[in-house]
């Protein structure tokens, strides 16, 4: 592991009586794309206000290449861009306008000023647009135009703070492809936040955030080992048969679901099914496999689920009923 | 440091200033309101009110009017920090390495400009009310608009401070606006206000501006429309001005 660029010990916020976040303690390395999971509410915002000085913390400290939060807070601010969660474009200003505030407000030099917005602009495809007004663009669009306009001043880390919020899910999987590629093309280091557990994916390193305490920390493989691995099911000819040569020939846990083999493998499964395959030779009549998904470790750690919405089933109004309500809480 | 506020407040500036010169509908609605009072409450009262004071009643409160349009166009300008922290831009200027200070300034200055390109518009009808305004008289009302127009944006800001959305809009105009424009002066003379609400215009710091227009358009008459010197006038609006600011860009600065 790289050196660390961020660097949080035993971090405390609490407003009143109420502990946002509750001694928490990580590491960010150079490079990498670190993702804060948790559900809405687990301190995640909270973490990122202190991350950019926008808050400071009741205690503990939090050191961004180098420098601490709250004493240097300048200086963290020239090293770090922001894509807040809520969006922070003027609507009323072209995209290039609201790219050139930007680049004032950082104190880009006025030689290369044009040049790195025009690039910005490239690298998010959004050049033919840039002299429309942000109000005619799509959600999608704003996305990656405010992440154009926070590398423009060439930050060192890049904080997302629910960067997929409220788009569809073309333009969301078109987002994270695009973010994926910005350490090694725009060397910078990412800190995200997600409720979306599958987006978490990409990510190096990931911490799991819940009721303001990091409940379980490490990469996405790791992590959904704590589930145990892959599960196989397997439809054959004759099931009893069958287990009993598992057991005794493969010593595998397995079992009988329905009219299903259900087999619990430790760790990958893809060199399993082939030597099931053979071993069961003739019997097998479908397989099927399936992964853990980091949405079940967020199950199994708290007991609950990380979206209790995705049950419902319906994300678009949940997440509208969300937004209206951030509007209101405020 | 000083480049860095500089930068700021200068695209502070501009970005108002784009959106102002962008959006007509907006031009037209706050050029509406003088131009209302001015012509229709003003010509109308004409009629009614005597020339006591030796000049026409329309003549009277184009001061006063000046004085209007800057009072609302300033507020309203420096209000739209409210709108920058409803629609979240406030944010982009808050998490920037830039004073607060300067922000509040930039914002202070937009309305200034704003406010003064207005009010010389407003100025420029003078002779359609039968006055006659020498260069250095409509250049010492500019300057004096400049001054109160700073004042009340940096008044309009401190006031946006406090608010985070705008359901407090109407509270802002009736119980702060609309009385700082009746008790200054600017549709009557204060002098025959009864006690209790002349205290009021003393410590309204509209009622200096208006005032001091009244000096720069009006000078020919200063027996009998003025209250105050124009010296004191002068020091009033700078004084709160500066204190406006600074109380602003401290409210700024708080972090929760």
């Amino acid at each position: 592991m790289s050196l660390p660029i961020i660097k949080v010990k035993n971090l405390t916020k609490k407003f009143g009586s109420a502990t946002a976040v509750d001694d928490i303690s990580f590491t960010v390395a150079k490079g990498s794309i670190f993702g804060f999971l948790g559900p809405n509410g687990a301190g995640k915002t909270t973490t990122i206000n202190i991350l950019c000085t926008l808050l400071s913390p009741t205690s503990g400290s939090a050191i961004i290449d180098g420098h601490h939060c709250v004493e240097e807070s300048s200086e963290v601010r020239k090293k770090i861009g922001i894509v807040f969660q809520d969006n922070t474009l003027d609507k009323e200003l072209t995209a290039y306008e609201n790219l050139l505030f930007h680049s004032y407000l950082y104190c880009v030099p006025r030689a290369v000023r044009r040049k790195k917005i025009d690039e910005a602009l490239h690298f998010v495809n959004l050049h033919e647009r840039k002299d429309d007004p942000v109000k005619k663009f799509s959600g999608g669009m704003k996305r990656r135009l405010e992440v154009a306009r926070s590398l423009i001043h060439q930050p060192k880390i890049l904080f997302l703070d629910e960067p997929t919020l409220g788009l569809d899910p073309q333009s969301r999987t078109n987002l994270w492809e695009f973010i994926s590629r910005l350490p090694e093309e725009q060397g910078v280091t990412i800190f995200m936040t997600t409720h979306y557990m599958e987006e978490a994916e990409i990510c190096g390193e990931i911490s799991i955030i819940d009721k303001g305490k990091i409940i379980a920390s490490g990469s996405p493989d790791d992590l959904k080992k704590m589930v145990g691995g892959d599960v196989i099911y397997l439809k054959t000819r004759d099931n009893s048969s069958s287990l009993r040569d598992i057991r005794t020939l493969l010593h595998l846990d397995a079992e009988e679901r329905g009219e299903e083999i259900f087999i619990q493998v430790s760790g990958n499964s893809d060199a399993c099914i082939p030597t099931l395959i053979s071993a069961l030779s003739g019997r097998v009549v479908a397989v099927r496999m399936q992964r853990p998904a980091l949405n079940d470790v967020f199950l199994k750690l708290t007991g609950k689920d990380i979206r209790p919405e995705f049950i419902s089933g319906n994300n678009e109004i949940k997440d509208a009923i969300r937004s209206y309500r951030r509007k209101f809480d405020k | 440091m000083i480049q860095a506020d500089i930068n700021t407040i200068y695209i502070v500036v501009a970005r108002e200033l784009i959106k102002f010169f962008r959006d007509r509908g907006r031009f037209i609605a706050t050029m509406a309101r003088p131009l209302i009072w001015l012509f229709l409450v003003g010509g109308g009262m004409s009629r009614i009110v005597s020339t006591a004071m030796g000049i026409p009643y329309i003549q009277f409160i184009f001061p006063g009017i000046i004085g209007m349009t800057i009072l609302f166009s300033s507020i309203f300008s420096s209000i739209s920090v409210i709108w920058d922290k409803e629609f979240g831009f406030m944010k982009e200027m808050l998490a920037a390495p830039v004073s607060r200070f300067s922000i509040v300034v930039g914002k202070a200055l937009s309305g200034t400009a704003v406010s003064v390109i207005q009010a010389f518009m407003i100025v420029l009808l003078f002779p359609l009310l039968g006055l006659k305004l020498s260069l250095i008289q409509i250049m010492q009302t500019i300057g004096v608009s400049m001054l109160l127009a700073f004042c009340l944006s940096s008044l309009g800001i401190l006031i946006a401070s406090f608010y985070d959305s705008f359901e407090s809009f109407s509270v802002i105009m009736n119980f702060i606006v609309m009385p700082m424009f009746f008790l200054s002066g600017a549709m009557y003379p204060v002098q025959s206000l009864p006690h209790v609400l002349g205290i009021f215009t003393k410590i309204n710091p509209f009622t200096y501006g208006i005032d001091a227009l009244k000096h720069t358009v009006l000078p020919g008459y200063v027996l009998t429309t003025h209250d105050f010197p124009l010296g004191l006038d002068i020091a009033v609006i700078s004084f709160t001005s500066i204190f406006f600011v600074i109380i602003a860009g401290n409210v700024f600065e708080r972090k929760k």
